[in-house]
């Protein structure tokens, strides 16, 4: 499929949720290394770990990005400019109130935490106002997370399955609904970068 | 507000009505879920649909009470948790004549026979009374029975290990039919009984409760009223085990609990 390249987004974004799998922190760095310190918008990320096992990704990331990291915890209200990583072992929700909700609900495409899960409660407590992002991964989650996204009327991005490690979840997504942006992982940076100025101004 | 959404608060008000189980206080995004997977399950068009049939049906309630509570659990979940159970709470409860101890929201019984296990093995067993509490009659029933798929156990054992088991996991079930029966004698001294902490209140004064995993599907209120009830519950500096992530710290009772175990989630009652 050809990369369409981003257009300036006439929507004003308030939060912005990501899904990766396999090949994903490679993925994310890539994706939020470029990301200024006065970068504005809750960036919320389910990458698929082993569970029963402590996930090290915030301070990973934390050492790597120049923003707030944590993991989220249930009933932690989102905070502007502050990434979160979904802990192992639950699923991650976010309410109506804009505070996150965990659960430990049967996996769902055998992952738990899913991308699925996170981004259809995501799209229901912000509707319009979300974006998704699905990167390289070997399954199928997210895929239908993301069309709910769209279907709420937010924006809906997916890494070019011929750039992505694994392509099994881009090409998921692709397959099931018509993603807003179809980008390589440069140039996705630049599109959240947009989705920033219009959320700042 | 959506249709779903909208739909999905009348259900919970049928039924807080008609059955006086109160779900009005879930978190949304969970309850939602377990909703629409059972309407699919129920083949029913939607949720305005499953509460005319729910409000007729008693049965049919029953049903959807499955799915509403949904039974996840595992022995020794978070081994972590256990062994500081184990190595910092115990030592204490040593030191009363009797203990009493509060399972809240017990579900299928894993976590109480996982402590009935740990106090047997700490000398403890026999001068505790543990209350086990759930809203669900079916999930307290299959605790009462203390038959566990014998799929599960294999797993559970590795668990015990890590919770620092002095015996060898076997010793306390018999195989068959691919369920493990756990040793009766073990609940001897459990009482299981129906107890919701949306609208029910204290029934005893108990040094431990542990309640895991069941908070996050409250809201910010809900969660409130049920750390106010342990907080009644707990004699002096009585101690109250959570799951792995979950805290205090965004309820009102952050300052009416200390940290005690920080990563395995122990509090104790403030003075």
């Amino acid at each position: 499929m050809k990369p369409t390249a981003p257009q300036p987004p006439e929507r004003r974004v308030e939060a912005v949720v990501l899904g990766a799998s396999a090949g994903g922190i490679e993925a994310l760095f890539t994706l939020l290394n470029g990301l200024p310190p006065s970068w504005s918008l809750p960036v919320v990320i389910v990458l698929h770990v082993p569970e029963n096992h402590e996930s090290h990704l915030p301070q990973i990331f934390a050492d790597r990005l120049h923003l707030p990291v944590h993991e989220a915890a249930d009933k932690m209200p989102l905070a502007a400019g502050h990434v979160y990583f979904a802990p192992p072992g639950y699923h991650l929700s976010i309410e109506r109130d804009r505070r996150f909700s965990l659960s430990c609900e049967p996996p769902v495409h055998f992952s738990r935490p899913s991308i699925d899960v996170l981004m259809s409660s995501a799209a229901d407590a912000y509707g319009p106002a979300l974006a998704g992002m699905l990167l390289t991964g070997a399954n199928e989650d997210g895929a239908e997370g993301l069309q709910r996204i769209q279907q709420a009327g937010g924006i809906t991005a997916v890494q070019d399955p011929n750039e992505a490690q694994i392509s099994i979840m881009p090409q998921a997504a692709i397959a099931l609904h018509s993603p807003d942006h179809v980008l390589p992982l440069r140039e996705l940076r630049a599109l959240l970068l947009q989705l920033e100025s219009a959320h700042a101004h | 507000m959506s249709n779903t959404e909208i739909e999905l608060r009348l259900l919970m008000e049928a039924i807080y009505l008609k059955y006086s189980y109160d779900f009005r206080n879930y978190t949304v995004a969970s309850q939602k879920r377990r909703v629409l997977h059972a309407l699919a399950q129920l083949g029913l068009p939607s949720i305005s649909a499953l509460q005319e049939k729910v409000l007729r049906d008693p049965a049919l309630f029953g049903r959807l009470l499955q799915y509403l509570t949904i039974p996840v659990s595992e022995m020794f979940r978070d081994p972590a948790y256990f062994l500081a159970l184990r190595q910092h709470v115990v030592p204490i409860l040593h030191t009363y004549p009797s203990v009493k101890v509060w399972v809240a929201g017990c579900s299928t019984g894993e976590e109480v026979f996982s402590l009935a296990i740990l106090l047997r093995e700490e000398g403890l067993l026999s001068r505790t009374q543990i209350y086990a509490t759930d809203i669900n009659p079916a999930s307290l029933e299959k605790a009462r029975q203390g038959i566990f798929p014998i799929e599960a156990v294999r797993g559970y054992t590795a668990n015990y290990q890590r919770a620092g088991g002095r015996s060898s996991f076997s010793d306390y079930y018999t195989a068959a039919y691919e369920a493990a029966r756990f040793d009766p004698s073990l609940c001897a001294d459990v009482i299981f009984a129906d107890h919701s902490l949306a609208t029910d209140s204290v029934f005893a004064e108990t040094q431990l409760v542990s309640c895991r995993n069941v908070l996050i599907y409250f809201n910010r209120e809900l969660q409130d009223r049920a750390l106010g009830l342990f907080h009644e519950s707990l004699c002096h500096r009585g101690f109250l085990g959570l799951g792995a992530k979950e805290s205090i710290d965004f309820s009102s009772y952050s300052q009416r609990f200390d940290a005690h175990s920080q990563p395995e989630r122990i509090y104790r009652k403030a003075t």
